[in-house]
């Protein structure tokens, strides 16, 4: 089991200017550079994104190689998509070998692909990585507030939400070690055709659910305990704050994907 | 069957900015036979360690042998190796999963490929040696039964593998002062029956004095004493500091004699200790 290699949704604490952002900058941001790696068509934009991407890596003081790790769960995708691109798009053919043709256009779509993949797993994850999960729900609690007026309920949203984060981390811990406990007593997690290994499941399964309930209701019952009413009038120990570095953050943002998105 | 660990080093989330080392550098022989107690403070690599008894963690470097076996080389059978090491993990009730008490218990044998006749007659022995009714649960739903029934069904489990060696990770946590008493005393009884080793994580000073016949205490990852209870116990001071104390009737001897008593401070149970306390009072009378 190699769940400690996904990257995404993992959060590395530290003390650089990208941790400091507030994470409603940090949000947008990503928000932003999804929007421009969708809308930009050509290499040149994506040197561009990619450089900025790799801008903000360096400043977040991570380590290459364990922001890149995020990539390789996602290899089988990563190889899937550029490889139909490669051998499904029509055009200006380069060589054939048995039934497979390979375009010049397939080539240059394969690729452009990859890259957009590529520097959206990598920019994406770099927002958790540098953000805790609760300064992140804070930032979408904050962020949707104003939609509150018309009936999207922001609290709840972003309590559920911190609350699924939360339990993540907890969760895989229990299935390791269930996973164990049984391993110990001669299950095999690893063997038997697709049914079998179906079947295998079920001494994992069964007790993580029972276990996720009684957690769900412990929970409950300590939220309760300290008076948890929903979001009303809630105060919070530690406020957002949209400070200076913020505003330059996000004037560079907005004014690097307008033009790159406006040119390329 | 003897365990065997030489420069074990083990290392969690090893290449991530969060590695952390939970084992440097241990060395130990358990033999055949043995009633051994593991203690430490909390963290102090306790589980980490009995799990690579049984090969569900292998070291980061360093070697195992059970029974002569080297857990580390390439292709070893770990499924064999886990037959033949039982381990019941803290709260092994958590792990229930079958619909009936005999096809959770029955689980290990299964796996072993035991018939079904074999895996039936286990489960009875297994729920025996833990003082449960086969014909009275046999049918019924783990889940529906009291906290102390479940964590014996789940003990139970381990059990009917019938395994050489039994690896308890605290098993008596978070059960009334009877429940304790009675799983440890399965517990023994088991180990004279079958003359099993029996290797178990514990908190309880008393229990690890009471109990064991050699104590292993753990200390940031690393063995900072091992020996028999008495030779273990003697060590008060650094006991202390390692943030582990002494059996209650140990330190009440220790008291006595900072007052200038008299008194063997080599005492583990309270019937020695009153044995002691008799001796040295009619010497005064």
């Amino acid at each position: 089991m190699r769940f400690r290699d996904l990257t995404i949704g993992q959060h590395i604490p530290g003390d650089s200017v990208v941790h400091r952002l507030d994470p409603r900058t940090k949000i947008i941001g990503t928000a932003l550079l999804i929007t421009l790696l969708f809308t930009v068509d050509g290499f040149l934009g994506y040197l561009l994104a990619a450089l900025a991407i790799a801008a903000v890596i360096h400043l977040s003081e991570l380590p290459w190689r364990f922001v890149l790790r995020g990539l390789r769960p996602l290899l089988m995708i990563l190889l899937l998509t550029v490889g139909l691109n490669i051998f499904l798009t029509e055009g200006e053919v380069v060589f054939r070998f048995l039934f497979l043709t390979v375009t010049r256009e397939g080539i240059a779509r394969g690729l452009m692909m990859g890259t957009r993949l590529v520097l959206l797993i990598v920019g994406t994850s770099l927002l958790t990585l540098t953000t805790s999960p609760i300064q992140l729900t804070d930032g979408i609690e904050s962020l949707l507030g104003p939609f509150r007026r018309i009936g999207v309920p922001a609290h709840e949203l972003a309590m559920m939400m911190t609350i699924a984060l939360r339990f993540i981390p907890t969760l895989l811990d229990e299935t390791e070690k269930i996973m164990k406990a049984q391993m110990a007593r001669g299950a095999d997690f690893q063997s038997g055709g697709l049914m079998q290994r179906a079947r295998n499941l079920v001494p994992l399964l069964v007790p993580l659910f029972v276990s996720a309930f009684r957690r769900a209701d412990e929970l409950a019952i300590a939220m309760e305990a300290r008076g948890y009413r929903g979001g009303q009038g809630r105060t919070k120990f530690r406020e957002l704050r949209f400070g200076r570095i913020d505003a330059v953050a996000l004037s560079v943002a907005v004014a690097f994907t307008v033009v790159v998105g406006a040119f390329f | 069957m003897s365990i065997r660990l030489e420069n074990v080093f083990y290392r969690y989330l090893e290449g991530t900015p969060m590695e952390t080392t939970a084992l440097t550098d241990v060395s130990l022989e358990i033999q055949d036979g043995e009633f051994v107690a593991i203690i430490g403070a909390t963290g102090s690599g306790k589980s980490t360690l009995i799990q690579h008894f049984n090969g569900l963690l292998l070291p980061t470097s360093g070697r195992v042998w059970v029974d002569g076996v080297d857990l580390t080389a390439k292709g070893t059978q770990l499924r064999a190796i886990r037959q033949k090491v039982g381990m019941v993990f803290q709260y092994p009730e958590h792990q229930l999963f079958g619909e009936t008490v005999l096809e959770d218990v029955g689980f290990g044998p299964r796996n072993a490929g035991l018939p079904e006749e074999e895996v039936v007659e286990r489960v009875r022995r297994a729920l025996a040696y833990v003082g449960l009714d086969f014909e009275e649960l046999k049918d019924q739903s783990p889940f529906e039964l009291s906290g102390g029934q479940k964590r014996r069904v789940a003990i139970a489990g381990v059990l009917a593998m019938e395994p050489g060696t039994l690896i308890l990770d605290e098993p008596t946590a978070g059960l009334d002062p009877k429940g304790r008493e009675e799983i440890l005393d399965e517990i023994c009884a088991i180990k004279r029956e079958r003359g099993i080793t029996v290797i178990l994580v514990t908190h309880s000073m008393e229990d690890a004095a009471r109990l064991a016949e050699r104590l292993i205490v753990l200390n940031r990852g690393r063995i900072a004493l091992d020996g028999t209870p008495v030779e273990v116990f003697r060590q008060a001071e650094t006991l202390k500091e390692l943030g582990l104390g002494l059996p209650q009737v140990t330190e009440l001897m220790h008291e006595l004699k900072s007052k200038g008593w008299a008194v063997n401070t080599d005492i583990l149970t309270v019937e020695e200790a009153e044995e002691e306390i008799l001796r040295v009072m009619g010497g005064q009378r």
